[in-house]
């Protein structure tokens, strides 16, 4: 387990690394021309988009095997409880109906639309609901939210609000500066760590919240911070990068199957894996057609559909054998 | 001598009044009572699984305020679910319920109910009564000094029911006490002690062959012992039925 993570963790510098040069061209260039302007390029442009790639992808991997340990349920994730879609409707009712412009108020405003979501959630389908139950509660909730999303954009003051955040909407990386990579991934990286201490109460609760509760922990209090640990790191990320969908979902699942099971022990190799799966996506979307920017949260979703169809097939052989 | 257990004053809103119980090392007990009257509920509550009013200690300990580096010393608490989400493997089920990795303990429980040909297996592909083992495995693994199980001769073939109790009685003889909700009354008096708990409170505490025998049981079942067996009371209040 530790040579897999430590595994992990090379592989995913390596990438980051990979993705910091990529496309390399333009650097070597100006590396002749002019030196400065290089640096410059690399440290004020390309590495708050690397940063953000890894922690956003840290963060979906993370939060998404805490939520599945939590629900005890392997199809919840940021997206598919709608807490993605939550923060995306904070954000945009902080920017555009009360005017919000400094990150830090954004990103608050993201972590509660995302608390919202996932309380709302719980409230709907309770704590321990069936599978079903609980897809459809998030769905519901994920298409409310992005239903209120567009309406508060369509009657937004500005009438250039719908062009303006359609590729922040669709999930992106590109032109953000330091500071706002800082405020996405300061308050994300305290909640993964605090996250990361609970691996072990996240592995008894696969044994039932009374056991949970026989073995000396509080089964009520672990799943309220949870839930909003993993809010405010959702929903600041989603405030700077928009909502990524699938990355959640399937980091996790790879990640169950490292640690043979154990959805606590899953929540730091989930997070590894999901700074990889985006760190690959997002070099993949540079690779567009001249002049054009995909959006890499249209990648991510392209490539996640078939696996989540495949997860949920296995899943019900598995419960109809 | 004093209790290796003991309740106070122990309660739960609604489904179990206030219960005071002492519990000796080395004493099987069996709970029995009909369905819904608060088997489950009075293992909770003791187990401090629940808020509850009252204190429960073991050897003076205070069972709700120890920390979970030390609570699986204390207790061992099997639900009577047999649910396990997470295609977990048998062996890493048991050692789950070890404070600290111990991978000689591990292989003694396997030894003791002999799942080796299961072990490494998902316990989700295993059948209930498999998966019922491995899960007692998982509650003695710490070796608790006292054993609250809910239902653990469910689903059990007629060997491991025999077994089990051996098992049992053999835990509570090296210094702990277990309290074992039943089903099947027949098994009690394989037990030291029964408690019979009906709407939300002990109603009797006797000798397992006393308790078969009491008025107090065939009122709380509906049921009275006859040379063929058990039988429907005729005292019963037949409502339900036409």
């Amino acid at each position: 387990m530790i040579r897999t993570t430590l595994l992990l963790v090379l592989m995913m510098l390596a990438l980051a690394l990979a993705h910091l040069l990529t496309p390399l061209a333009p650097i070597t260039e100006l590396r002749r021309s002019a030196p400065d302007t290089a640096w410059l390029l690399l440290f004020e442009i390309r590495l708050p988009r690397t940063l953000l790639v890894l922690g956003y992808g840290f963060v979906l991997g993370m939060t998404g095997a805490a939520l599945q340990a939590l629900f005890g349920n392997p199809l919840a994730s940021p997206d598919v409880t709608g807490s993605s879609s939550g923060a995306a409707l904070g954000t945009v009712f902080a920017a555009y109906w009360l005017g919000a412009t400094q990150p830090i108020v954004l990103a608050i405003a993201g972590a509660g639309g995302s608390l919202g979501a996932l309380g709302l959630m719980v409230l709907l389908a309770g704590r321990r609901a069936e599978t079903t139950t609980m897809l459809l509660a998030g769905i519901a909730i994920a298409l409310a939210a992005g239903a209120g999303t567009s309406l508060l954009l369509a009657l937004a003051p500005s009438p250039f609000a719908f062009y303006d955040s359609f590729d922040w909407l669709m999930g992106s990386f590109v032109d953000r500066s330091l500071p706002q990579a800082a405020i996405a991934l300061i308050p994300a990286a305290l909640c993964c760590a605090i996250l990361a201490l609970r691996s072990r109460p996240l592995d008894l609760i696969a044994l039932g919240e009374d056991v949970l509760a026989s073995l000396g922990y509080d089964p009520r209090r672990l799943a309220l911070q949870v839930i909003v640990l993993s809010s405010i790191a959702i929903g600041a990320c989603v405030s700077v990068c928009g909502a990524i969908g699938f990355v959640g979902l399937l980091a996790p699942y790879a990640a169950r199957r490292l640690s043979r099971g154990h959805p606590g022990q899953a929540l730091v190799p989930a997070g590894l894996i999901g700074s990889i799966l985006l760190l690959v996506a997002d070099i993949a979307v540079r690779f567009g057609p001249e002049g054009r920017t995909i959006p890499v949260g249209i990648l991510t979703t392209v490539a996640g559909t078939p696996l989540f169809v495949w997860i949920v097939v296995t899943m019900r052989r598995r419960v109809t054998s | 001598m004093t209790p290796l257990f003991e309740a106070r004053g122990i309660a739960l809103a609604d489904r179990l009044r206030a219960t005071d119980l002492e519990v000796p090392a080395g004493q099987l007990t069996a709970v029995i009572g009909p369905n819904g009257g608060g088997k489950t509920s009075l293992l909770r509550a003791l187990g401090a699984i629940e808020k509850t009013a009252g204190s429960a200690t073991i050897d003076g300990e205070t069972i709700a305020t120890t920390p979970p580096a030390r609570r699986p010393r204390l207790v061992g608490f099997m639900p009577a679910s047999r649910e396990i989400t997470w295609p977990i493997w048998a062996r890493d089920i048991i050692a789950l319920g070890l404070p600290a990795p111990d991978a000689q303990r591990v292989e003694e429980l396997i030894a003791l109910l002999e799942l080796e040909s299961l072990a490494d297996r998902p316990v989700d592909r295993l059948s209930t009564g498999e998966r019922t083992r491995v899960l007692l495995a998982r509650t003695l693994a710490p070796r608790p000094r006292l054993l609250l199980l809910d239902e653990p001769l469910s689903n059990l073939d007629p060997y491991w029911v025999l077994r089990m109790i051996e098992i049992l009685r053999s835990n509570v003889a090296a210094g702990a006490a277990a309290l074992v909700a039943l089903h099947d009354i027949d098994l009690a008096p394989a037990f030291d002690r029964a408690l019979l708990v009906a709407d939300g409170a002990i109603r009797a505490d006797l000798p397992p062959e006393d308790m078969l025998a009491s008025e107090v049981l065939a009122d709380a079942f509906r049921i009275v012992r006859s040379e063929e067996g058990w039988r429907v009371s005729p005292r019963a209040d037949r409502r339900s039925s036409p």
